[in-house]
């Protein structure tokens, strides 16, 4: 297991099983679900922390109620967008969101992602699912971002064996 | 089901058995005997498992030595980490950002609570 360094760093499990259609990840943070909650459904906090730290987020629309529409885009340094939209189907304080997710630079490609929280003290479960219409999609969509790291293969070689052994 | 390579992959890799090996190999090229013994399997089913391994471009079994020596390949198996690994950069980072907001606002809140706190104390 690799150490992040960092104590209060969120350790996030996944499960990217072979052939499915779905994702699912699961964190624990060290904060109180309203807290969470409030991160997910407010703009402005949801912009400090969705994405990698390269982009911006540029949100133009963030509807959180059930039927609200929301649209952020991406933006990089090089001025390079990436934008993302969808429709709340719920949005259940201060426990579950449920929404669409399409990427703009493969449109037509729809997925179903689901937020829960669940308490833990003072701490948060967060887990998320998203589901793809095909498996192609799926993984289309987590190869998309692809840039090729110069991590060393051996190095995680452990890690993927760990999370293809949990996707069992 | 796809026929692409990162499919073959990981059709390969959805194996216990298949993943036990290739762990086996990430320490130093075995022979197919060697590779057999942990495990209760002949050496045709052995065989088998490699095969996949082989189609799958994970591993390779040299031609030349008499004992015919498997060996890891670390190409096609970075290439499918590098695949897992973007999108656990993507919610890895944001996990870690989403936390530094969170406890943004816990410190806010202790400090709105603090100075009202502070404010009762002035009037005892």
């Amino acid at each position: 297991m690799t150490t992040q360094g960092e104590k209060t760093m969120p350790r996030t499990e996944y499960v990217i099983e072979p052939g499915k259609m779905d994702i699912t990840t699961t964190t624990v943070i060290d904060a109180p679900r309203e807290l969470v909650f409030k991160a997910y459904t407010d703009p402005k906090l949801f912009a400090r922390w969705w994405g990698p730290r390269r982009y911006r987020a540029d949100i133009e629309k963030f509807e959180s109620r059930p039927g609200g529409e929301w649209s952020v885009a991406h933006v990089g340094e090089d001025g390079s967008r990436h934008a993302f939209r969808g429709v709340n189907h719920d949005v259940v304080a201060p426990e579950r969101i449920c929404q669409t997710f399409e990427y703009l630079g493969v449109p037509g490609h729809v997925a179903l992602q689901t937020a829960t929280f669940e308490p833990l003290g003072d701490k948060t479960r967060i887990t998320g699912q998203i589901v793809f219409q095909s498996v192609m999609d799926r993984d289309g969509m987590v190869a998309s971002g692809m840039q090729s790291g110069a991590d060393e293969s051996m190095e995680r070689l452990g890690e993927l064996l760990d999370e293809m052994k949990s996707g069992k | 089901m796809t026929s692409d390579p990162l499919s073959v992959t990981f059709a390969a890799l959805a194996d216990p058995t298949r993943r036990a090996i290739l762990a086996r190999l990430a320490e130093g090229q075995a022979s197919v005997t060697e590779l057999a013994k942990p495990f209760d399997l002949s050496l045709p089913g052995i065989s088998k498992h490699l095969k996949v391994l082989q189609r799958a471009g994970l591993i390779t079994q040299s031609r030349n030595a008499q004992w015919r020596p498997c060996r890891l390949e670390g190409g096609r198996l970075k290439e499918a980490s590098d695949w897992v690994g973007e999108y656990r950069r993507f919610w890895d980072e944001s996990f870690q950002r989403l936390d530094a907001v969170l406890q943004d606002l816990i410190q806010e809140e202790k400090i709105r609570h603090d100075d009202a706190g502070r404010k009762d104390d002035a009037q005892d």
